[in-house]
């Protein structure tokens, strides 16, 4: 169900590990599932806990309980907007906003194409950067509306990782 | 002033997270005397104690007390653990030391684990921040090259094995027993404490954890003497404290400055205020310590017992600077938010308080407020305080409370017209 790659990944992670922990790998494993197969399916989250030798419960619990996880499909590129109070009080409001603009959706949606979700996560961790976001693995900060614009054209491009 | 001069010294030099850069800055040089001479485990929880030392991550525990409590000669593996799930809003220090410095974190926790016996260990980072877990691992990977980790590190009978274990979205997770529930691939669900992790931490083995700015402050005590660091502040508060000072400043940053050093300097440090505004109040400590008014924080060093005599707690340092184009209610709604999304739901007060407090200030930020919100808010605030397993709640309800006792009229304003006081800015 997994690519080769993917397997070899959950096999370093499960090393970290004591022989009888096999469970500490689930986060990593769900995490690596998820970026192989673009969300976590039902079928996805029973083969990662056959995978560990764990009960399927245990990885639907930890699946539902943490943010990072998508149990539905995604765009492409999953922008999520910090909205936490540093970013609040630097005008991350009128971030989001601009971005539902230019999106033409509303936050939790994704763009008929496939190519954007837009979400808005509580703290990031880079309120120095205020206003800040996150598209897939980066961070993107100070941002203005015009920082915006030109991020969405170099995703729009075929951009993975823009500057 | 002395600033910058501890956990963020190399901060500017190129490519400062590499192992030959941080070992031609004396990188490594205490771990190879500690181990080599060698200094006895004793002593170093000794210089620990003696350093003033207290924890980063927020709660302000003593360090070398900490350390002390690893019991000794038990059987099975003794973990040292490192929190790097930074999540409180406003607090993005750590995140700056393992970016800019992941060895002088590694150093720290190798001369801890010495200390305490302690055999393996894992860095838990926050799984948001995938550019400073690339670059840990590749710090781990350099030291596990050059014989720094694993077996009989510089060819001696002491061992560690470190890892990052990556979280995945949860600010519970930095509650310490929620994080080994995580590190234990469950829900990160807080622990009833007693038992504490030093007798029953990760696998049910004697732990210890620490924040990341705690372990990077190691190698340099140990080298140069606990009373060297307890020094640099003042008794009670030693040492140096990073400071992430953010909001209404023009030029929000991480400043490592001495404990005690008057707010009014962070302050112009980060650039001061914007021109023709006033400072209405600061949460000096991220956003689960309560709020203080401008001016009571004009008179306030920052150190964990000035901070207290202020109202509030020093937390992790997260200095977050509102100004007096802010609308406190509509603020403050925001901060209940994060509190609502971040319960994780065990204890029952938690669960559903973080959600009253937040629909009561959602009705009153949005014109429906009624004349006996505010007391229903006070109410809540009381029947969740001290009811829970871990601090959450309690630091959901501190700003809530707080900016009631201290912005009472602009609350009232809000009910009576339906509308804000203030009309400019981000309110």
């Amino acid at each position: 169900m997994l690519s080769e790659q993917a397997l070899t990944e959950i096999a370093r992670e499960r090393a970290k590990y004591p022989e009888d922990r096999a469970q500490s790998a689930l986060l990593a494993a769900l995490r690596i599932a998820q970026e192989d197969q673009g969300f976590l399916a039902t079928e996805v989250m029973d083969y990662v806990a056959h995978l560990l030798g764990i009960e399927p419960i245990r990885a639907y619990e930890v699946a539902t309980f943490y943010s990072m996880y998508d149990l539905q499909p995604v765009g492409r590129h999953k922008i999520c907007v910090c909205g936490s109070v540093s970013c609040f009080l630097r005008g991350s409001d009128q971030i989001l906003a601009h971005l539902e603009e230019q999106l033409g959706i509303k936050v939790g949606e994704t763009t008929p194409d496939g190519l954007f979700t837009l979400r808005e996560v509580e703290c990031l961790g880079a309120c120095l950067g205020a206003p800040m976001m996150q598209v897939g693995d980066r961070y993107y900060e100070n941002l203005t509306k015009d920082r915006v614009d030109s991020i969405l054209a170099a995703l729009r491009e075929g951009g993975d990782d823009v500057g | 002033m002395w600033v910058n001069g501890v956990t963020l010294q190399n901060r500017g030099l190129e490519d400062s997270h590499r192992l030959a850069v941080y070992e031609a800055s004396s990188g490594y040089r205490t771990l190879r005397e500690v181990l080599l001479r060698p200094v006895a485990p004793e002593q170093i929880i000794t210089e620990m104690k003696k350093s003033g030392l207290r924890g980063r991550g927020g709660a302000g525990f003593p360090t070398g007390l900490k350390w002390s409590f690893m019991p000794k000669g038990v059987t099975g593996t003794k973990y040292l653990l490192c929190n790097a799930d930074e999540g409180e809003p406003g607090t993005c220090k750590d995140r700056d030391i393992m970016r800019y410095d992941p060895h002088r974190l590694i150093e720290g926790m190798l001369i801890g684990a010495y200390a305490m016996g302690a055999r393996a260990g894992y860095i838990y980072i926050r799984g948001e921040f995938v550019e400073p877990i690339h670059i840990v691992e590749a710090a781990l990977a350099e030291a596990y090259e050059a014989g720094l980790l694993g077996n009989h590190i510089l060819g001696t009978g002491f061992s560690f094995d470190l890892h990052v274990h990556r979280g995945a979205g949860a600010y519970i997770c930095g509650e310490e027993t929620a994080l080994m529930e995580s590190i234990e691939g469950k829900k990160g669900q807080p622990r009833f404490k007693p038992p504490f992790p030093a007798s029953y931490g990760l696998y049910g083995q004697p732990t210890t954890i620490n924040n990341v700015e705690t372990f990077a402050s190691v190698p340099d005590i140990i080298s140069k003497g606990g009373d060297w660091f307890l020094h640099l502040g003042k008794p009670n508060n030693g040492g140096t404290k990073i400071f992430s000072v953010t909001g209404h400043v023009q030029r929000p940053g991480n400043y490592e400055v001495p404990m005690g050093t008057p707010f009014k300097d962070l302050l112009a440090m980060a650039g001061g205020l914007f021109p023709e505004r006033k400072l209405k109040a600061v949460i000096p400590g991220g956003t689960s310590t309560p709020m203080v008014a401008g001016e009571v924080m004009m008179d306030t060093t920052m150190d964990y017992d000035a901070i207290s005599k202020a109202g509030s707690a020093l937390g992790a340092g997260s200095v977050i600077v509102m100004d007096d184009s802010v609308c406190m209610v509509k603020t403050v709604e925001r901060i209940a938010r994060f509190y609502m999304h971040e319960s994780c739901g065990q204890c029952t007060p938690c669960r559903e308080g973080m959600g009253w407090l937040w629909r009561v200030m959602h009705r009153i930020e949005h014109g429906q407020g009624r004349e006996e919100d505010l007391q229903l808010l006070l109410d809540v605030g009381a029947r969740i305080e001290g009811r829970t397993i871990c601090a959450l709640a309690d630091g959901g309800v501190a700003p809530v409370v707080s900016s009631i006792r201290l912005f009472r009229s602009e609350y009232e304003y809000h009910i009576q017209h339906k509308r804000c006081l203030v009309t400019t800015g981000a309110g």
